[in-house]
């Protein structure tokens, strides 16, 4: 842990971590007022026509344990702090992956009072998946994507400092 | 909140069914449940508010996406309510249309619910094989609609699309595989003993209490409560293809179970019959942009109960107050109330037999006993409840 960033023994262990992240990288999914459209697709995606857990995605009910966070639907006010705080339960290295066209853009509530926004509004976000809702097919390229960019080590939006106004 | 507290819904009405972040509260004594309290509001996004700012056919999007899991009995609560207030009637074809797509829904909805409900139960192979079972009828109504679940079917005066010869044998080969494996699901929750131990004398709910609560839908059939809406006040074709009534009356997990296995043959019997005498006809028929100004009431049954809109026009493109009560909503307070006195490995189940929107992860349980307090997420009671029954 404590090697120096350039040092052989720095680099194998980078190597190994990636390994296992990108070989068993274990999910949470939170609903932040999405229609369920997208979260029966997550659920579907994980049944045995798609079956994400071939890629070793396993869905995890702890935010503690969980390095990928998948959010579906626009934030709303109450569960924004609640989206926040699962967020920062997380350990580092974490990613966000936004399901749906809600969680992209407001999508079909945009304008309505209790919608904060779009979910890169809130907490930074890694993928993109659109779609009301995605196809599994569309879920699966999203997290692969995901992955892919893991292997490359440059996924985008790690590690950022938690927002102005998070709860403790 | 307090658990003895009396029952507060502090919800605007959309209540969004599964998998939405509700909170609950269960105060124990030991293992009996003694009081619980449900706090929502988590998914409140505010749609009846937006509604007013969108016009008609805009709002027929909005609403379609209430609920992922019965998003065209919405739209067609809502087409339904505005072709009253407008003076016109979709022409037969289209509500044939309507009415096999909402058959089809109920059919995804309630198997669905008996992977979520055996999941709950750590009964994970029907779990996995009722949602393998399900992507035949998800492939059924893409294929007639080009989405999954959103799927768009309502225009205000028709439907958008056709059903074609080849639909219509693809409808019917896929519902003769899913009417044998629902044949094997039926058998196994009525026969297979574990889950029998689960689901046998728990959650019971009588029919006075079924009818005190207000239970709606599938809940309150399986006390014995003869309420359908497709049945009390049919709407699109449903007059001309009458359903027959299933209900029973154990009240308890199991009878929730059964009602909702045998509604899946019921469902299938009525997409064969709609299919094979399909009216001739037009899709659509001409509404004015700017529907006229009055009131109504438009109700239909969705796969968890009574839908209720409220709607008021007043003579512009957009709707003045639209007001919905979902099914879902009305089942928490008898969910609530048949909670007390049961184990709490038992609450997972009980929750899940109403249908709620349900299966988050990371909706919270407090536990309070006696004076320390524990907050559990619902994988870990989930957990606990199976852990709980292995033991014994």
């Amino acid at each position: 842990m404590d090697g120096q960033a350039g040092s052989p023994w720095q680099q194998a262990l980078d190597k190994v971590r990636d390994w296992a992240r990108i070989n068993s990288p274990w999910a949470i999914h939170y609903n932040s007022g999405s229609c369920n459209g997208c979260d029966i697709e997550i659920m579907a995606t994980l049944t045995p026509r798609y079956d994400l857990e071939r890629f070793g995605v396993k869905l995890q009910g702890s935010p503690r344990h969980a390095d990928i966070l998948i959010v579906t639907g626009p934030v709303t006010r109450l569960s924004r702090e609640r989206l926040l705080r699962i967020y920062d339960q997380m350990p580092n290295p974490k990613f966000v992956i936004a399901c749906g066209s809600c969680g992209l853009s407001g999508g079909a509530f945009r304008g309505c009072y209790n919608i904060v926004g779009d979910i890169s509004e809130v907490i930074p976000v890694s993928v993109y998946i659109p779609g009301c809702p995605p196809r599994p097919e569309a879920i699966i390229y999203g997290v692969v994507q995901l992955l892919e960019s893991l292997k490359r080590r440059n996924a985008p939006a790690v590690n950022l400092p938690r927002q102005e106004g998070a709860p403790a | 909140m307090e658990a003895q507290r009396k029952f507060i819904v502090p919800i605007g009405p959309q209540h969004p069914a599964l998998k939405e972040p509700g909170h609950f509260q269960f105060s124990v004594e030991g293992e009996i449940v003694t009081g619980a309290t449900v706090r929502l509001g988590y998914v409140h996004r505010g749609i009846e508010k937006g509604a007013e700012a969108r016009n008609w056919t805009q709002n027929l999007y909005l609403f379609e996406r209430i609920c992922g899991i019965c998003s065209h009995v919405h739209a067609t609560a809502l087409a339904l309510g505005a072709e009253r207030l407008a003076g016109v009637e979709a022409p037969p074809r289209a509500q044939a249309i309507r009415t096999l797509m909402s058959e089809l829904e109920r059919i995804h909805s309630h198997m669905l619910w008996l992977g979520v409900a055996a999941h709950e139960g750590g009964f994970e192979t029907l779990f996995m094989y009722s949602w393998r079972d399900r992507e035949i009828v998800m492939d059924l109504l893409e294929s007639l609609s080009g989405n999954r679940v959103n799927y768009s079917v309502n225009l205000i005066g028709g439907v958008k699309f056709d059903v074609t010869e080849k639909h219509h044998d693809e409808i019917l080969k896929g519902i003769e595989i899913l009417e044998e494996r629902t044949k094997h699901y039926l058998k196994v929750v009525t026969t297979d003993r574990t889950f029998l131990a689960r689901t046998r004398g728990v959650g019971l709910m009588t029919l006075q209490q079924a009818e005190l609560f207000g239970a709606v839908g599938p809940t309150a059939r399986a006390s014995g409560v003869a309420r359908d809406v497709r049945i009390d006040a049919p709407y699109e074709a449903y007059p001309q293809f009458p359903v027959r009534l299933v209900t029973d009356d154990g009240g308890d997990l199991l009878a929730r179970f059964k009602v909702r296995t045998r509604e899946l043959f019921e469902s299938y019997r009525l997409i064969r019959e709609i299919l094979n005498h399909m009216p001739p006809g037009e899709l659509t028929t001409r509404v004015p942009r700017r529907i006229p100004a009055g009131e109504t009431i438009s109700r239909v049954e969705a796969p968890r109960g009574e839908l209720f809109y409220f709607i008021k026009s007043n003579g512009s493109e957009k709707p003045e107050r639209i007001k919905v009560r979902t099914p879902s909503l009305c089942n928490w307070a008898s969910v609530t109330q048949v909670a007390i006195g049961h184990k709490l490995a038992d609450m997972p189940m009980i929750l899940s037999g109403i249908d709620p929107c349900f299966s988050c992860n990371d909706r919270m349980v407090t536990i309070n006993r006696g004076s320390s307090s524990q907050v559990w997420t619902w994988e870990e009671l989930r957990r606990y409840g199976i852990e709980y029954y292995r033991q014994r």
